[in-house]
């Protein structure tokens, strides 16, 4: 990354970010180089409030921007296409990144695409991991999903049919005082910590995770904290690598991609990966600047989609605050 | 002894015409958490195959049970998994396979029984006859809720493996399902609604 001219027609996309409480501007080139990725975390002392994390996105978004292009040494009429994220995510959060967005490429006269949040995610990790046609587990605080690619589509495997891994986690953490994002400091509970049953519920291959946090924090009442957190992650992540593990069977793919912030969880990763071994899969583990909500992934998509023929009209533009993973055409595979 | 399916969660292999059914351990998970999912799922298996039986439903006759071991041996099925024939089926074998396939998920939800992973690979089909298998996640239940999520379940496997023929397979389905249970019409309600309710399910005006 870095400062450098831009060169003879090369293709640049910026990507906008800002789903949820991180807010994002990157900038990739049509050859997948990524010029710059800026993330701004909004300071959390608890949950997420939707309208609050919006006005934390409309105060940064204008000096976020600057300061891309600042490091990437470029000018914004040297770019070649805005992207931001469509959805899903927060209403709020969503319509700030978009009136960002349509305002910039009214103003230099750039393209403008609205791209999915999810498929974000697979496609930097195929980018940066170099994987070829993963089967891709993405948790996130507000998103659990398997999928695949199948006849055009990312289809879905397995999904939460309540709340995400991570917000089960992070809520978890901040009913009991233990700071947000919660992943961080539960992980490092756990490693002190012996398993307690609490409920392992799988429907199919979908997962739900609310239980599991009602549970959690009853068993936190009367047992060590440290066992508990313990026993909070093998639960969770014993179903999700469970779920991931017959979606690879099914969907015979060879690889598994990790996508979602939850991804820099050192015990998750080793589960998989123990998983993958068992079933003769590859574990692929972005770096932790992509895995996480970030700009550049929606602007690799922009500069995917884009390029694979996909245009939108300004009207066409309006965030999709449930838009589903499978609902994406991929017009680039 | 011949190995004849390796799973996700357990290996298959016949042995003196008898199917083996054993849940491996998995060195993922907490050794734990790890011995009660193989214990719960045995259990629950041979007793869920014994209901589903008695509830009219085709499904291997269990022989015996070793909690210990986590092995459950059943009568051996000769037939193909569904999901390895859906794309080579022609529109009218679709439509009598999966109203039968409807059907036999009526006659389990009328007799309280949640399969728990309804999906075409748990879905045994040999000539004529449908076979339901691996009951491991099920439950005995009579709320609408589960009878509704099974249904979801079954509904999200034809979105994701069998996309090409959605609107006809889930027809054909629920047709059979109306047929065989007089609650269908209300547990197909509940799926709609379980749907709803879900994470990445986008309201249309």
């Amino acid at each position: 990354m870095g400062s450098r001219a831009k060169q003879d027609a090369e293709f640049l996309c910026m990507g906008i970010e800002g789903t949820a409480e991180k807010l994002g501007v990157g900038i990739v080139s049509d050859s997948g180089e990524i010029l710059v990725n800026r993330v701004k975390h909004m300071k959390l002392a608890e949950g997420i409030h939707p309208s609050e994390a919006a006005q934390h996105h409309a105060a940064h978004l204008p000096s976020l921007v600057r300061q891309a292009l600042e490091e990437a040494g470029l000018e914004m009429r040297e770019l070649s296409l805005i992207a931001f994220s469509r959805g899903p995510g927060l209403g709020p959060c969503l319509r700030v990144a978009a009136v960002a967005a349509r305002t910039l490429a009214l103003k230099h006269r750039l393209p403008l695409l609205g791209v999915n949040h999810c498929v974000a995610h697979i496609e930097i990790g195929r980018l940066t991991t170099g994987a070829e046609d993963p089967l891709t587990v993405y948790v996130s605080g507000g998103n659990t999903q398997v999928t695949a690619f199948a006849k055009g589509r990312y289809r879905v495997f397995g999904e939460t049919i309540d709340i995400a891994l991570g917000n089960c986690i992070d809520q978890f953490a901040r009913e009991l005082g233990l700071g947000m994002p919660g992943g961080p400091a539960v992980e490092k509970l756990a490693k002190k910590g012996s398993y307690l049953p609490l409920p392992y519920v799988v429907k199919g291959m979908d997962l739900s995770y609310s239980g599991l946090l009602t549970a959690a924090l009853r068993l936190a009442e009367k047992e060590s904290l440290a066992d508990v957190c313990f026993s909070l992650q093998e639960t969770a992540f014993a179903m999700l690598v469970e779920v991931a593990e017959r979606a690879l069977v099914q969907a015979e793919k060879r690889e598994v991609l990790l996508a979602g912030g939850v991804g820099v969880n050192v015990r998750l990763q080793e589960m998989l990966g123990e998983m993958c071994s068992e079933q003769g899969a590859e574990l692929l583990v972005p770096p932790a600047e992509v895995l996480g909500d970030n700009g550049a992934m929606i602007a690799w998509l922009g500069v995917l989609s884009y390029l694979a023929g996909a245009r939108q009209r300004l009207e066409e533009t309006q965030v999709r605050q449930r838009w589903r993973t499978d609902e994406v055409d991929v017009l680039w595979r | 002894m011949e190995v004849i399916a390796r799973g996700a969660e357990a290996v298959l292999y016949l042995s003196d015409g008898v199917v083996v059914k054993h849940r491996i351990r998995k060195s993922y998970r907490s050794p734990e958490l790890d011995e009660m999912l193989r214990t719960t799922r045995t259990k629950r298996e041979a007793r869920l195959l014994a209901l589903a039986k008695r509830a009219g439903v085709p499904a291997p006759v269990v022989l015996d049970v070793d909690l210990e071991e986590k092995k459950l041996c059943m009568s051996f099925i000769r037939g193909e998994k569904l999901s390895r024939l859906v794309d080579g089926m022609e529109e009218e074998e679709l439509v009598r396979v999966f109203t039968l396939a409807g059907e036999l998920a009526g006659r389990l939800h009328r007799s309280g029984i949640i399969h728990g992973d309804l999906t075409t690979a748990n879905m045994l089909l040999s000539g004529k006859r449908l076979h339901l298998i691996d009951f491991g996640l099920g439950e005995v239940s009579r709320s609408l809720e589960a009878a509704g999520t099974d249904l979801l379940v079954f509904r999200k496997c034809v979105r994701s493996t069998h996309f090409n023929h959605e609107e006809l397979i889930m027809d054909s389905f629920l047709s059979g399902y109306r047929r065989s249970f007089e609650q269908a019409e209300q547990t197909i309600e509940r799926m709609l609604g379980i749907e709803r309710r879900g994470r990445y399910f986008e309201h249309r005006g």
